[in-house]
């Protein structure tokens, strides 16, 4: 397993160094917006790297698992996000022609503060979703190569040092392309497999609907009788209100449109129409993902069910094989191998709480009065699965080179905003106008080093605090609540003016951080969520009220002058995109093709 | 050079624009907060190959019809743009 490992982290390690020595950028425009001319198609596979980070490609599938319909949440969330960005934001924020998000709002409503409000949402968000990442890299290097957790996250920032600060946007495309790839085929390898055994068909979305293998009962008609019969509530059901899963999707979705970091990569294309064809693109590539993951979800916590629930334990202290022949030859079921493997880690726990050597996995409603004894941590459902369908030992290395792509290519996207934001909002938009593009060029490769250890920094910190899973709710409800309704009332509603954008974002910002805060830190309880929505799903309940105060706002306060004006009317029609004193001021639009 | 505002119908073009904007917003809305999460328990009641149908499209089917929005809308999007004679 070592060897495998170490050999795919290598090679791949390896193959995102050389891209980056190949793929230096000239230019600001070269470091920010990779030269506006990377492919629609190219541009669509970095982005699904950039989107999918170490939760999508570890956590996901097993968060499903446990929650059965209730993860439904994340994938319609994440997913239907990419429509509202093809239709609503990235043509015509790329028809705008800027390096940022703060970029845009500084200049479509004109003024410094709307940009400063826009630069701390886009930090906020951005360094509460990297931690994640550095925290899942140490992860996989502590938990794979024996390397200790915190020299994982250094040689990880190490990596992502090399090419975000040589290559910058140009850099990190064509790296996000090769960890897409390495991701997805490390994905997609063993669920084939587990689809094989657990419904004979290789298709995972389609054995996902099939009957489960060598009976006439649906797959999923078995895992509900099986769960149910444990104490787990059915698969296809959810103990949630339907507002609140309502409201989550809608903040994943409203929020996924407003992370900067995926809005900035369609400026990386060459025109508004690329821009659409390549968030489709996008989807496309993230939906081979993300349709693979409920199936293997579903898999996997049918087989855990089956291979482990009423097993008899081995002991470390006796001898697996032999044991294990012993307990079949009288007829009883041993604690399967990938089980006693993967314990050592610390993602799987049994205590026997009866004394009878059998392992009791149940639900909160345990029919038989039996307590639960086994408690897996989600991440085992897609790290064990190589072994579980007793694949060669390549693969599982390849699984650890797939979710160290994963972490590591958002974690690029996500420095890219925060260097950009530093080096092009605060340092040349708002500071020193006057600085020349070399000296920005040479400020930005600062800032995004600057950036990697303040990221590594923040990984070490928040895994000793452990509250990394908690946080990202912080990233999608700020960018739904404070960044979507401003952009797309830019665009989309000529008379929001600078007081209504300022307004809604505050509003957006100040009280989703308040609300989340409260109940994650704050000791709320559920009983007093408003309207019953979780802290996860309040970005969106938020967003509609920051929407309402910017345009009240703007109502009863002066029209935004008609240069701007002109310039919403410009962006919306590709093609007649001219200069614009207020907006362009010091910063030419780029020529249209 | 850029066109001007004037050569093209830019307002007849972003009016054909919105409505198909909100049209496609319908189903993509109808998708999945529709037949994902509101209608489920209706939908459930009839099964597509071995899932009910209400939870197949909070997991799979809604992801599918969002990919075929986005490509039906650049299709769609392109054959404005000839109409009103903007270059995309």
């Amino acid at each position: 397993m070592d060897f495998w490992t170490l050999f795919f982290v290598i090679t791949t390690f390896a193959l995102y160094i050389g891209i980056a020595l190949w793929a230096r950028a000239g230019s600001t425009d070269d470091f920010y917006v990779a030269g506006h001319d990377v492919h629609p198609m190219v541009n669509g596979m970095a982005t699904a790297a950039d989107w999918m980070s170490a939760a999508s490609f570890l956590s996901m599938a097993g968060l499903i698992a446990f929650m059965g319909y209730g993860g439904s949440v994340y994938l319609m969330g994440w997913t239907g996000g990419y429509v509202l960005l093809a239709l609503l934001l990235a043509p015509f924020l790329r028809e705008f022609g800027k390096f940022t998000v703060p970029d845009f709002v500084g200049d479509r409503y004109y003024s410094t503060a709307a940009r400063l409000i826009a630069v701390i949402c886009a930090l906020f968000v951005s360094f509460t979703y990297i931690a994640g990442q550095m925290k899942g890299v140490g992860v996989a290097f502590s938990g794979f190569l024996g390397i200790p957790f915190e020299w994982g996250i250094i040689i990880g920032m190490a990596i992502v040092f090399v090419y975000a600060t040589l290559g910058g946007m140009k850099g990190v495309t064509y790296t996000q392309v090769a960890q897409y790839c390495v991701l997805i085929f490390a994905y997609t390898v063993p669920a084939i497999f587990m689809s094989m055994i657990i419904t004979g068909n290789p298709i995972p979305q389609l054995g996902f609907i099939s009957n489960a293998a060598g009976t006439d009962v649906s797959m999923l008609e078995k895992l509900n009788g099986v769960v149910t019969d444990l104490g787990f509530l059915e698969y296809t059901q959810t103990n949630k209100s339907m507002f609140d899963v309502f409201a989550i999707t809608g903040a994943l979705m409203f929020g996924t449109a407003g992370l900067p970091h995926v809005i900035i990569r369609f400026f990386t294309v060459s025109s508004a129409k690329n821009a659409r064809v390549s968030a489709g693109w996008a989807l496309v590539f993230i939906a081979l993902l993300y349709t693979t993951a409920p199936a293997v979800a579903s898999f996997a916590r049918l087989n855990f069910i089956d291979t482990v629930n009423e097993a008899t334990y081995i002991t470390d202290d006796e001898d697996y094989a032999a044991r294990a022949a012993e307990i079949e030859a009288a007829g009883g079921k041993p604690v399967p191998a990938w089980y006693k493997e993967w314990e050592t880690t610390g993602l799987l726990d049994y205590e026997d709480k009866n004394g009878d050597g059998i392992m009791q996995y149940r639900g909160p409603n345990s029919p038989d009065g039996i307590e639960n004894e086994v408690n897996p941590n989600r991440d085992i459902f897609v790290l064990a699965n190589p072994q579980i369908a007793q694949l060669p030992n390549w693969v599982i290395g390849l699984v650890v080179a797939g979710g160290l792509a994963a972490a590591l290519s958002t974690a690029a996207g996500l420095l890219m905003v925060i260097s950009s934001a530093v080096s092009h909002d605060i340092c040349r938009r708002t500071l020193y106008p006057e600085m020349s593009d070399q000296t920005e060029l040479l400020v930005a490769r600062g800032a995004a080093a600057g950036a990697v250890v303040a990221a590594g920094l923040l990984g070490l910190f928040a895994s000793q605090l452990g509250f990394v899973a908690q946080v990202v709710a912080f990233a999608f409800g700020l960018a739904a609540a404070s960044l979507f309704p401003i952009i797309f009332l830019g665009i989309f509603w000529k008379r929001m003016n600078k007081e209504g954008a300022i307004a809604a974002m505050s509003f957006g910002l100040i009280s989703t951080f308040a609300y989340i805060y409260f109940f994650k830190f704050g000791g709320g309880t559920p009983d007093q969520y408003f309207m019953g929505v979780s802290p996860e799903g309040i970005g969106f309940v938020f967003m509609w009220l920051s929407a309402l105060i910017g345009i009240v706002v703007s109502l009863v306060t002066d029209a935004p002058p008609q240069d701007i004006q002109d310039l919403v009317e410009d962006i919306r029609v590709p093609g007649t995109r001219t200069a614009h004193g207020i907006a362009d001021q010091g910063m030419a639009p780029m020529p249209a093709e | 050079m850029s066109q001007s505002l004037n050569e093209v119908d830019g307002k007849g073009y972003w009016a054909a624009v919105l409505r198909l904007t909100i049209s496609l917003l319908v189903i993509w809305f109808a998708v999945s907060y529709g037949a994902g999460i509101l209608l489920r328990d209706v939908l459930d009641n009839v099964s597509i190959g071995g899932a009910p149908l209400g939870f197949w499209f909070a997991q799979q089917g809604a992801i599918y019809v969002f990919v075929g929005l986005i490509f039906y809308y650049c299709h769609a999007m392109n054959k404005l743009e000839q109409k009103f004679g903007v270059k995309g």
